[in-house]
């Protein structure tokens, strides 16, 4: 409605969402866009469904509403069903496959959903599934999981893939820019670029 | 001009580079917490940094600071305002020769708090100016105004940013940082720094005739401003301005409100112009009530009269809902979006091997029917376990004890603090329950470091904020100085050690302290700490779900047996609670 490309980035604390963020933001300011960002800080990150709201070309608030998404990325299928009503009729989904069961499935008995429910469920919308793990480890680490991440994203996104890569470079660690290109190489192939 | 995507609080403390603060303390808390953490961790500062040990002893610092002249930055979370209440409403009257300004973070939706209070009403209480950013980018650019301002009028301002504006990124237009070089010089002046009724009383009607030259220098810097579209108005401030910005309709006027107090001339010129007006704000009905009260005959469409909530925190959404029921926006552009139900919940829980979990444990294992008062940090997260009965405020753990002890209640009472909140404001009440001859335990959970907030170091860690080696507190004699005789430390990894020291501890009458220390599993695994993973024997294994119910996300259940996932840190208790000894160190079987 306000021009801007919203993107929603879930996980689970400490999976990396901030940094995936981070660099969709870093690549925005590269393309002298503008762009807004939300997060989840403090007490609410141990373990917790976390979120990034992330607006580029975005003017006015952080926040991104209910059924306006334009793309959801997810490190865990279950917090990628858990999102899905932020995203628009035509919103698509990058998920990773892995499916991490809360600790309150096992203490309070609650009934988590099956992978092939979930996968079923995510299906009303275009979907690009992955097993990020898989990829990042085969990239030489299992850290990059969020750059193979964004690298299956990329293809949906009103981003140059150059310079997604370029601030790829420029926010990972020096010791990993190698394996993170790598990953981001990966991930899109892994996307079915356009 | 350099332009970098960053947080709001990093843009917060760039811009107090920028300034040339001098000094700068405060008490972390979230959403507070990384404009001290970005200040601290600078490679070359030309400023004093502390982290205080709370909001009031942080406060006074500054303040004094302010008095000798330099440029002091006091953050905190707005109910750390709360602590530094006292010398806040004083230090009106005192005034400031130095900039003074003082960050409180609100935090609407109570996203890691325990209220939602509205730092704008302190501000009004106090009778200092208050800012209130709509952006990032505006958060930024109104610190170096917040210093003037102080400087102006000689008065502490209070910057409040609330957790939309410190935890959303964005990308900002930065200036030069420039060092901070005034040297502080204390001016004797009893006059104005003695508040006796003497001086107190001639120094209250100079802070009052400070108010109407304040409300037009806020107008004129441009924080409260404008824009004359049509017969009908709104008025938003804070974050809430940059939603309505995204919903305003062709024809419809719109203020927005970032400077308190309000210039009440400007505003009724304004109101007056138009056949209706909403005002759109979070928290407390701060400029609406201002708005009623220069609208004359005009009607006026807010939280009075149930347009808009008091309560929670406000979202594109949620403002478009306000302002199509009360008429000015004709259709409501979202569409509601179908949430999916029943999905197991996903909380914030404690760490896997964190020692807060075998603490309470042992705690619950001893004290079966017991009063579980508890206070603020991680260890809140013990309500999951069932052994946090009460938190209020922090160090209230301690006092709700002695309370609950004195009031007749029967059973044990055995309450929980950690190391920096029984050093914030804990050490009052023990001294307190000692005097008055309370029966109680107290656990203080003692992880080193204030690890909610992002791992701040405090006088029990040995390192300053800026990593400078410093005794460190001794919470042994602290506690025996207070007069408690049963002070024992154990290691809550050590399940049998722990169950041992409560059981004596319950035997005893009068104040019972167990400081229960083992590093955060965090700053363990950051500091290198290695202890090898834990793994179940599944033959062994009966599947009884003792290990599943003690809670750790590193313990999962599948086919009758239990399972270790790769998120064990191998503190090992849960080997120590199996009934059947299924849990063994990997490769040690």
């Amino acid at each position: 409605m306000t021009g801007s490309y919203d993107i929603l980035i879930v996980g689970i604390g400490g999976q990396g969402t901030i940094l995936a963020s981070n660099i969709l933001g870093e690549a925005c300011l590269i393309e002298g866009r503008q762009v807004r960002g939300a997060e989840t800080h403090g007490m609410a990150q141990r373990g917790g469904s976390v979120e990034s709201h992330i607006r580029i070309d975005g003017q006015y608030g952080p926040l991104i509403t209910p059924g306006q998404a334009d793309l959801l990325i997810s490190f865990d299928l279950l917090e990628a069903l858990r999102y899905s009503h932020y995203l628009k009729k035509d919103g698509k989904i990058v998920v990773n496959r892995h499916l991490v069961l809360p600790t309150s499935v096992y203490t309070q008995k609650l009934v988590a959903p099956t992978e092939e429910e979930i996968i079923a469920a995510l299906k009303n919308h275009e979907l690009c599934l992955l097993d990020a793990d898989r990829i990042a480890t085969e990239a030489g680490s299992p850290l990059s999981q969020n750059v193979v991440m964004l690298g299956a994203a990329s293809k949906w996104m009103p981003l140059k893939p150059e310079t997604l890569l370029e601030s790829v470079k420029r926010l990972v660690p020096k010791k990993t820019i190698e394996i993170n290109a790598k990953a981001f190489g990966m991930g899109r192939v892994a996307g079915g670029k356009n | 001009m350099e332009r970098k995507y960053l947080l709001g609080n990093e843009a917060i403390a760039h811009a107090c580079l920028e300034s040339g603060v001098d000094f700068v303390c405060g008490y972390p808390g979230t959403p507070s917490s990384e404009v001290i953490d970005t200040l601290r961790a600078q490679p070359e500062r030309s400023y004093y940094l502390e982290w205080s040990v709370n909001e009031k002893v942080a406060l006074e610092n500054a303040l004094a600071a302010a008095w000798c002249g330099v440029r002091a930055l006091c953050t905190m979370k707005h109910v750390g305002l709360n602590v530094a209440a006292d010398p806040l409403m004083t230090s009106a009257y005192t005034g400031v020769t130095g900039g003074l300004v003082i960050m409180s973070a609100d935090d609407p939706f109570a996203h890691s708090s325990q209220n939602e209070q509205d730092t704008r009403c302190y501000a009004h209480f106090a009778r200092v100016p208050c800012l209130d950013p709509a952006s990032v980018q505006e958060a930024h650019d109104m610190i170096p105004s917040a210093f003037e301002l102080s400087e102006e009028f000689g008065l502490p301002v209070i910057f409040r940013p609330t957790t939309r504006i410190c935890h959303s990124k964005g990308d900002v237009g930065l200036g030069p940082v420039v060092a901070g070089s005034r040297k502080g010089e204390f001016h004797k002046d009893p006059r104005q720094y003695v508040v006796i009724p003497a001086h107190t009383r001639v120094l209250h009607k100079k802070l009052n005739e400070k108010q109407p030259a304040i409300r037009k220098r806020l107008v004129e810097k441009g924080f409260n401003r404008y824009e004359i579209r049509g017969k009908t108005a709104v008025i938003a401030s804070g974050i809430a301005s940059s939603y309505v910005q995204e919903l305003l309709p062709e024809g419809v006027s719109f203020m927005k409100i970032g400077a308190y107090p309000i210039d009440e001339e400007w505003l009724g010129e304004f109101v007056r112009k138009h056949e209706k007006v909403l005002v759109i704000e979070e928290l407390a009905p701060e400029v609406e009530e201002t708005v009623r009260q220069v609208a004359g005959c005009v009607p006026v469409f807010g939280k009075k009269n149930g347009y808009a909530p008091y309560e929670g925190e406000l979202s594109p959404a949620a403002v478009a809902t306000i302002m199509e029921k009360a008429g000015f926006l004709k259709k409501n552009p979202f569409v509601p979006s179908e949430v999916v139900q029943n999905l197991p919940v996903r909380p914030p829980i404690l760490c896997a091997g964190c020692l807060h979990r075998g603490a309470f444990y042992a705690i619950k294992k001893v004290f079966k029917d017991a009063i579980y008062p508890s206070d603020i940090g991680c260890y809140t997260l013990g309500l999951q376990l069932g052994v946090v009965d009460t938190t209020i405020c922090m160090g209230a753990s301690i006092t709700v004890a002695s309370g609950i002890a004195h009031s007749g209640e029967t059973r044990d009472v055995v309450c929980t603090i950690g190391d920096s909140t029984f050093l914030h404001t804990g050490i009052q009440g023990l001294m307190n329950a000692v005097y008055n001859g309370a029966n109680m335990t107290v656990v203080i959970l003692d992880n080193r470091i204030t690890a909610m907030t992002g791992h701040q170091p405090n006088p029990n860690t040995g390192l300053t904020a800026c990593g400078v080696e410093t005794p460190p507190v001794s919470l042994d004699a602290v506690c025996r100085a207070c007069g408690v005789r049963f002070v024992e430390t154990v290691d809550p990894y050590d399940l049998t050690d722990m169950i041992n020291v409560l059981q004596e501890a319950k035997k005893r009458t009068g104040v019972k302290v167990i400081i229960a220390k083992q590093m955060c599993v965090i700053s363990a695994r950051r500091a290198g700490v290695k202890r090898g993973r834990y793994t179940v024997d599944t033959e062994a294994c009966t599947g009884c779900g003792t290990c599943v119910r003690f809670g750790c996300p590193a313990i999962e259940f599948a086919d009758e047996k239990a399972r270790i996932n790769e998120l064990c840190s191998g503190c090992a208790v849960c080997a120590q609670l199996c009934p059947v000894g299924a849990i063994t160190r990997e490769g040690k079987r």
